[in-house]
């Protein structure tokens, strides 16, 4: 039903590309464009190492939280386990690379192993508890995800422990590498622009990949588990497969996040990658930008991660305002920027269920 | 004959796990550190049980899971904290009495307080999403969130310790092993409450009531009773229960924080899945269990503490894998 209006207007082939499924809306297709040409531009349209880090953990974020969207907006599937596949991903990258290999062989290597582990794991956990009802399978995850960072800290010989581990980038992501003598258009290409550009292609093909599973025949299966189980499964569709099925297909997708997030950091440690605040920041994204909708992963990524790093300026702004008073003041602490986002969550939730993004694509 | 054994073996096998455990133990770890422990993990499985029980019965009244009973917790520890503070010269002196009439005032501020919280968060957040699993889960996790954090907005970022009255601190020795007072105290308050429930339960008539409730919901509202109402009831009982059990575990780490609850969850849940969810005697089961096989193997493998009580859950739902005890459900 999306498809038909929206071809019409749309050149075949970008039509391909975004898998008959455009953002839709003037609004939106603006926002989406915007979003797509600033972040190809963004080395050169923000200077500074502050800001190239931000534009890399969004890139990251939009997989991660794209592929939790797999789960949640279009499977009904609330699983607390998600962190626990992105740091499966970058504990394989952070080992390979302490363990004595190097270079691009070593990352290679440790995503795919990272990868299989998460599929491994993944369809185990799908075969065994997606029966379950849908709460219990959010607390049998809750408790995996645990036991997964329990081990992360207690395999120290493995894993670094609560330490984490540092290691060394192939050399063209490092700092120091210069990819040409001179400074392309006032931008010198050295080896943080490369690793922006390596998350940001990562990014927009497995979120066109993404695009392309959920508008498949399969994509049309989970939405209708996610609002009548019983019935696709008396039509004879067996549930507890495509549930797993898109279980395993989330877990590699997460792992792959974390492989990036581990190339991108030269670190990863159990807080990094497994922790459960990481866990609130991406349900934070899903909804906020729109469950079900894989648009709305991307301003959930963009809207979440702008404000960990930049709502703080605003809130401390507003903060000296109310120097005198102790509670107000203690409201728009710098460090409470969760506390707003934790509001707009819940707000969301109740008011607003399909999301900004879903929202806009309403009123087309 | 034969089946009418086995029967009966399955019946009673729930029941008999904790004893077997405590038995098995016994040998392995020798009389003195035995009792030390088998105290502590009976303390600490009586604490998990008032954040639990709350919980369970909640989810089986309602079928809501609220992952924000936690927040609960915290919320009662900081409460007591407050006003113990004033208190303090109560809590100081080296009188039983004193000591006992604070925390009892301590206790009950801790109760009413998150009752009443429970009150609000009934109307604003759970009311909307009766009967809908996944904005429940989205809903009440974001509304952890927002608690925790004004849980430091009011009370700061820093965790605040929370000493132990004068004369519940040291330990009292039994034969050769060392009992901390705090605990045997803790294992009291615990048991008086755990009994005054299961008496409210299987005696009155609203117990009577909300027990058909979590049987059928559907046909206590055919028999004239306002189900809502009794939620609203069970609400703010659970989770006043659990900000008493926020208060006790608070008092028992000597420490509170804003991840006091937190650090609660995990267990909470572990202890929800293995007793069945909803049943209260299954939770209590579940809750003793748990708090003994975390001083046990803590002992005798500190390495494995930590992840211990989700490899006894794991073993647990392999052999039954609806609970210890679950509650009839079509």
């Amino acid at each position: 039903m999306v498809s038909d209006k929206a071809t019409k207007r749309t050149p075949s082939w970008l039509s391909w590309l975004v898998s008959d499924d455009p953002p839709g809306g003037t609004v939106l297709n603006v926002i989406m464009v915007t979003v797509l040409i600033v972040f190809a531009l963004a080395p050169f349209l923000f200077h500074g190492v502050k800001a190239l880090g931000v534009s890399s953990r969004i890139c990251i974020f939009i997989i991660l939280v794209a592929s939790y969207d797999l789960m949640l907006g279009y499977t009904g599937i609330v699983s607390f386990a998600h962190t626990m596949f992105f740091g499966i991903g970058a504990y394989g990258v952070a080992i390979a690379l302490t363990k004595g290999w190097v270079g691009w062989g070593a990352v290679i290597l440790g995503t795919a192993a990272g990868a299989a582990v998460s599929l491994a794991l993944a369809t185990i956990i799908g075969i065994l508890s997606l029966r379950l009802r849908t709460v219990f399978f959010s607390m049998t995850t809750l408790a995996m995800a645990s036991f997964a960072q329990i081990v992360a800290e207690q395999w120290r010989s493995l894993t670094g422990g609560e330490d984490g581990l540092t290691f060394p980038v192939p050399a063209i992501l490092k700092p120091g590498f210069r990819l040409l003598p001179d400074p392309v258009l006032g931008l010198t290409i050295n080896g943080p622009v490369i690793t922006y550009y390596l998350t940001f292609v990562a990014a927009l093909v497995l979120f066109l990949i993404t695009l392309r599973v959920v508008n498949s025949p399969l994509g049309l299966v989970l939405r209708a588990i996610r609002d009548n189980e019983f019935r696709v499964e008396a039509m004879g569709y067996q549930v507890v497969a495509y549930r797993t099925l898109v279980c395993a297909l989330s877990a590699v997708m997460a792992s792959l996040a974390g492989a990036l997030m581990a190339l991108l950091l030269g670190y990863n440690g159990p807080d990094v990658t497994l922790s459960f605040s990481l866990m609130i920041d991406i349900l934070l994204m899903v909804v906020i930008g729109g469950m079900a909708s894989l648009y709305g992963a991307v301003v959930g990524a963009i809207v979440v991660v702008l404000a960990q790093y930049y709502l703080q300026n605003a809130l401390s702004m507003i903060s000296s305002e109310f120097t005198g008073m102790p509670l107000m003041s203690g409201l728009f602490h710098p460090d409470r920027w969760l506390l707003w986002l934790g509001i707009l969550f819940v707000l969301i939730v109740s008011f607003l269920p399909q999301g900004i993004v879903g929202r806009l694509r309403r009123r087309r | 004959m034969s089946e009418d054994w086995l029967d009966r073996l399955h019946r009673w096998a729930p029941y008999a796990l904790t004893p077997i455990i405590m038995l098995i133990a016994l040998p392995v770890m020798g009389v003195g550190p035995w009792l030390t422990l088998t105290v502590a993990g009976l303390s600490m499985g009586i604490l998990l049980f008032l954040v639990a029980s709350g919980l369970t019965l909640i989810f089986g009244l309602m079928d809501v899971l609220n992952f924000a009973h936690a927040a609960f917790v915290t919320v009662g520890a900081y409460v007591a904290l407050t006003v113990l503070g004033p208190l303090a010269g109560w809590t100081a002196e080296l009188s039983l009495t004193l000591n006992l009439v604070a925390l009892l005032v301590a206790l009950l501020a801790a109760a009413a307080a998150s009752g009443i919280l429970g009150f609000g968060f009934e109307r604003v957040i759970i009311r909307q999403v009766y009967g809908a699993p996944l904005r429940q889960i989205l809903i009440t996790i974001g509304a952890l969130t927002v608690i925790e954090q004004l849980v430091i907005v009011l009370w700061g970022p820093q965790a605040v310790p929370l000493p132990k009255p004068a004369s519940l601190r040291g330990s009292v020795l039994i034969g050769a092993s060392a009992i901390e007072t705090y605990r045997l105290f803790a294992l009291c308050v615990g048991l008086v409450v755990a009994v005054a429930m299961q008496l409210f339960l299987t005696r009155t008539r609203l117990g009577l009531v909300v027990r058909a409730g979590v049987e059928n919901h559907e046909m206590i509202q055919s028999l004239g009773y306002n189900i809502r109402r009794v939620f609203v009831g069970v609400f703010m009982a659970g989770t006043a229960l659990a900000g008493m059990g926020g208060m006790m575990w608070a008092q028992y780490q000597a420490v509170v924080s804003s991840q006091t609850g937190d650090s609660m969850t995990i267990l909470v849940f572990i202890i929800l899945i293995i007793g069945g969810l909803g049943s209260v005697s299954g939770c209590f089961i579940g809750a003793i269990l748990v708090g003994l096989t975390n001083n046990y193997v803590g002992f005798l493998a500190p390495k494995l503490a930590l992840g211990s009580n989700i490899l006894l859950m794991a073993l647990i739902l392999l052999w039954q894998p609806r609970g210890l005890l679950p509650i009839s459900e079509d």
